[in-house]
């Protein structure tokens, strides 16, 4: 078996609400799948489906060879999930929390948990209700990442983590993936998502907007060129592809969709080009790019509210 | 409440600005309250007023004549058990005193118990589940919200107090006195609001909060039992250095000592300002009593959804069972001296109608039962509701992800309930067979009390079964089970009284409960009712499987 995760066509509605409108998501075995969107885009929905939590209305999902509403219980037992927002019983230590729920899964390895735990450096004598929120993180992360299983959802896992620890996580996470576990990552972590994805799609208002690998992705941005030409810059503005362009004398500063980038080039070759400066696209402005463009064309607001 | 006070407060120093910054907001945090509760609270000031309007309209019947009420009195005074359980009655010539002395003391602490909820709830609970700290970043004091709830649940005390009154006075008891009766209830509401609000800044915990605060409230009533018990025939200091006692030495129908009420005031005008200094000791979040820490690893046992379970309802089964044990105890002593304590015919043959067939003690046996059941079906219904409560805090998503069906995670509440239920009610037997046994000198009788505890059951368990089949069906609705309860036992009180028609009181299981001990029993209704009450869980467990969970 080669999918992990195989989603097409998903649709789940609260009241008034859709939710999920015909998400598409396909997850290889043995990858790292990034799973992007702006906050309310359905990430969460998505994965409470794919978790058997909630019932989707239609569509088809496939689960590590299952259906996972129906063959819920048995699809558990090989997968592990970490909340975005973990809430623990306030009566019931960190250290109870993790042997419990992974006894639950079916059996955990104790010195991974002592290994695991040294390493988040989590105290798991403190009770539940004690727990800073990033510390209540770790604890579902450890719970996860001690049970031996195929497949580890985990939506938002670093939020609350603090910058130590992210790189830890990001540590246990590549270990996992050399290991040949799959991974659902929904993140807003860039930075997380370029150091871990193999795989990465966004979606947003409840559609897959962008799938692929993070390079392939690239390519569907703006790089920005500023160049000095040796003549006036003709025909540049007219070029498919070409943003933004500013004219100053023989001074031209423009972004170009990287796809343009090779004919582009060439135009400016061919009037002379004395100094060229190229920035590539940053992570960053693709996201933004993708976020933006719904709020502006769904809300008519053009203000990045990506905080996280 | 707004800028402009923050403003001015500047200008004229820092003192003031801290004191007055300290309150900036409570206002709005009131309305906020009042918005949250203005069905809880109405619902629970209605009950309270309709006990006490309807046992005031039903003692007259009881106690028709002088002679009656004196005997009446008397059969509770010389009666040191009752007089622990409900207090003294002051004038046995007094209708009021004598039909009323068991809703003063008693009446009371539930008061107090729903106050210091009320405090709780918008206090700790609010900083626990995190919503405080969403509020105390805005422009709100300190103090507002201990303020806010601090007024809510005074206001809420008086509303009730005047109500109580005119319900009283409109039952046909005298002004004066009703407005004794009354502002007690609303005082010892008051003071307790105060004990609520100091709870809530000692634990870092709701739970332990409320915990903390029905000790207190437990400890004064202890105080005021022996008090009033011990004394040859009046009560002793002990009872004077208890708010539960301070408010029945009010003496509604008795004298009425206004005065009194005063000891109420200063007491929770001294705890609520001991509250208010330990707020501005502490952080937020944090309370007095540090956490102490817990294992390391989880015992054996803890691996399923059962045993996780029972752990987080031991706690809480433990305080209901020494509760209704001790209850047993109490009424199953006061048995057998049952006897002495009504000698008026009509009163008898009220009692025998109302309750039982043969005998006054087996009568007043029954009659507790009945009322311990509905106790005892409150516990089914919270231990049922905590499916609901792990749902939607998030804690039943991660175990709903592990190998745990929806069906076995259900069961395992539903269990805790079904079997929690029976303990207690035959551990409450159990003590009641032993105490009334002993103090009738036939232990032959234990049986007979053990037994009568058991038929409660069925009927106890369709209350558990409504809840579960509502957490199911439409899991928003969930507090039906409360409001199915309070319906029957309205039917079960007041029906008789407004002589309301059979079918209509047919309609609460417990109609159907035999009397026991002293009656006959028949095993249809009891199994129809177990049959009801297993239907109503089917269908609840069967509607969770294929409904969405709640994020």
């Amino acid at each position: 078996m080669t999918t992990a995760i195989s989603v097409s066509g998903l649709v789940k509605t609260f009241g008034q609400t859709r939710a999920l409108d015909g998400l598409d998501l396909t997850v290889r075995t043995g990858e790292v799948h990034g799973f992007l969107g702006p906050n309310g885009a359905g990430k969460s929905t998505t994965i409470r489906v794919l978790l058997g939590l909630l019932r989707a209305d239609s569509g088809e999902t496939t689960l590590l060879g299952g259906d996972p509403w129906a063959d819920a219980t048995s699809l558990h037992r090989r997968l592990a999930y970490v909340p975005g927002d973990v809430s623990l019983w306030p009566n019931l230590s960190g250290g109870e929390v993790i042997d419990l729920l992974g006894r639950l899964r079916g059996g955990l390895d104790q010195q991974r948990r002592a290994e695991l735990l040294e390493r988040f450096d989590l105290d798991p004598t403190k009770k539940g209700r004690t727990y800073s929120k990033g510390n209540r993180q770790k604890v579902a992360l450890v719970a996860a990442l001690t049970s031996d299983v195929e497949l580890l959802i985990l939506d938002e896992p670093t939020s609350g983590l603090d910058p130590l620890m992210e790189a830890v996580f990001q540590d246990c996470i590549a270990e996992e993936r050399d290991r040949g576990r799959t991974v659902l990552l929904s993140s807003h972590i860039l930075a997380e998502v370029e150091a871990l994805c193999d795989q990465v799609s966004i979606i947003r208002l409840g559609r897959t907007v962008e799938t692929g690998t993070l390079s392939q992705l690239r390519h569907l941005t703006r790089t920005s060129i500023t160049a000095e030409l040796a003549g006036p810059p003709n025909g540049i503005a007219d070029h498919a592809g070409v943003h933004d362009l500013k004219v100053d004398g023989t001074t031209v500063k423009f972004d170009v969709d990287t796809k343009e980038l090779d004919g582009v080039l060439r135009q400016l070759t061919s009037v002379g080009v004395r100094s060229l400066t190229s920035t590539p696209p940053t992570l960053e402005e693709l996201f933004l790019r993708h976020y933006e463009s719904e709020l502006s064309s769904e809300s008519g607001k053009h203000t990045a509210a990506v905080s996280k | 409440m707004t800028a402009s006070t923050v403003l001015s407060a500047g200008e004229t120093g820092t003192a003031r600005r801290e004191q007055e910054g300290g309150l900036v907001g409570t206002g709005a945090l009131l309305r906020l309250a009042l918005r949250r509760d203005r069905v809880v609270a109405t619902a629970w000031i209605l009950i309270f007023v309709v006990m006490a309007a309807g046992s005031a309209g039903a003692v007259a019947e009881l106690y028709p004549t002088m002679e009656s009420r004196v005997h009446g009195a008397a059969g509770i005074n010389n009666t040191p058990a009752m007089v622990a359980l409900y207090g003294r009655v002051y004038d046995p010539t007094s209708l009021g005193a004598v039909g009323l002395v068991k809703l003063v003391a008693f009446g009371a602490a539930f008061v107090a118990l729903v106050c210091m909820f009320t405090v709780v709830r918008h206090t700790r609970s609010e900083e626990e589940a995190g919503r405080l700290e969403l509020i105390g970043a805005t422009v709100v004091g300190r103090y507002a919200a201990l303020t806010a709830a601090l007024l809510l649940s005074v206001g809420a005390s008086l509303v009730l107090g005047v109500l109580t009154a005119f319900g009283l006075a409109g039952a046909g008891l005298p002004t004066s006195g009703a407005f004794a009766f009354g502002l007690s209830w609303a005082f010892v509401g008051i003071a307790f609001s105060a004990v609520g609000a100091v709870a809530a800044q000692v634990t870092s915990s709701a739970r332990t909060a409320m915990g903390l605060g029905a000790t207190v409230l437990a400890a004064a009533y202890l105080l005021r039992a022996i008090g009033d018990s011990t004394g040859s025939d009046s009560e002793t200091w002990l009872s004077w250095v208890s708010p539960i006692g301070w408010g029945q030495q009010v003496r509604p129908f008795a004298g009425d000592q206004w005065w009194v009420l005063l000891y109420l005031l200063v007491f929770a005008v001294l705890v609520s300002s001991g509250a208010y200094a330990l707020v501005s000791r502490r952080d937020h979040g944090a309370g007095l009593l540090a956490d102490k820490p817990g294992p390391a690893n989880a015992a054996a046992s803890l691996r399923t959804p059962f045993a996780l379970a029972f752990r987080l309802q031991r706690n809480g089964l433990v305080g209901w069972l020494s509760g209704v044990c001790l209850g047993g105890l109490v009424l199953g002593s006061m048995a057998s001296q049952v006897g002495n304590m009504i000698d008026s015919p009509e009163a008898r043959d009220f009692i025998a109608k109302l309750g039982g067939q043969e005998g006054l003690t087996d009568a007043f046996l029954s009659a507790e039962m009945g009322i311990l059941a509905v106790i005892v079906a409150a516990y089914g219904i919270s231990a049922a509701l905590r499916l609901r409560s792990e749902e939607t805090t998030g804690r039943a998503e991660p175990l709903l992800a592990t190998e745990v069906s929806r069906l076995r995670y259900a069961l395992s509440h539903v269990l805790i309930a079904l079997v929690g239920t029976t303990v207690l009610m035959l551990g409450m037997g159990v003590f009641a067979g032993l105490a009334h046994g002993l103090a009738a000198d036939d232990l032959g009788q234990v049986g007979r009390v053990i037994g009568a505890a058991a038929v409660q059951l069925p009927a106890v368990w369709v209350l558990t079964g409504i809840t579960v089949a509502v957490f199911g069906l439409a899991p928003r609705a969930v507090m039906a089970g409360w409001v199915a309860l309070v319906v029957f036992v309205l039917l079960g009180q007041l029906g008789p009284v407004l002589k309301a028609p059979e079918w209509l009181m047919d309609i609460s299981p417990f109609s159907h409960t035999p009397k026991l001990p002293g009656g006959t029993v028949e095993a249809l209704p009891l199994v129809v009712l177990t049959l009801i009450a297993a239907a109503l869980i089917v269908v609840g467990l069967t509607s969770f499987r294929r409904r969405d969970i709640a994020s």
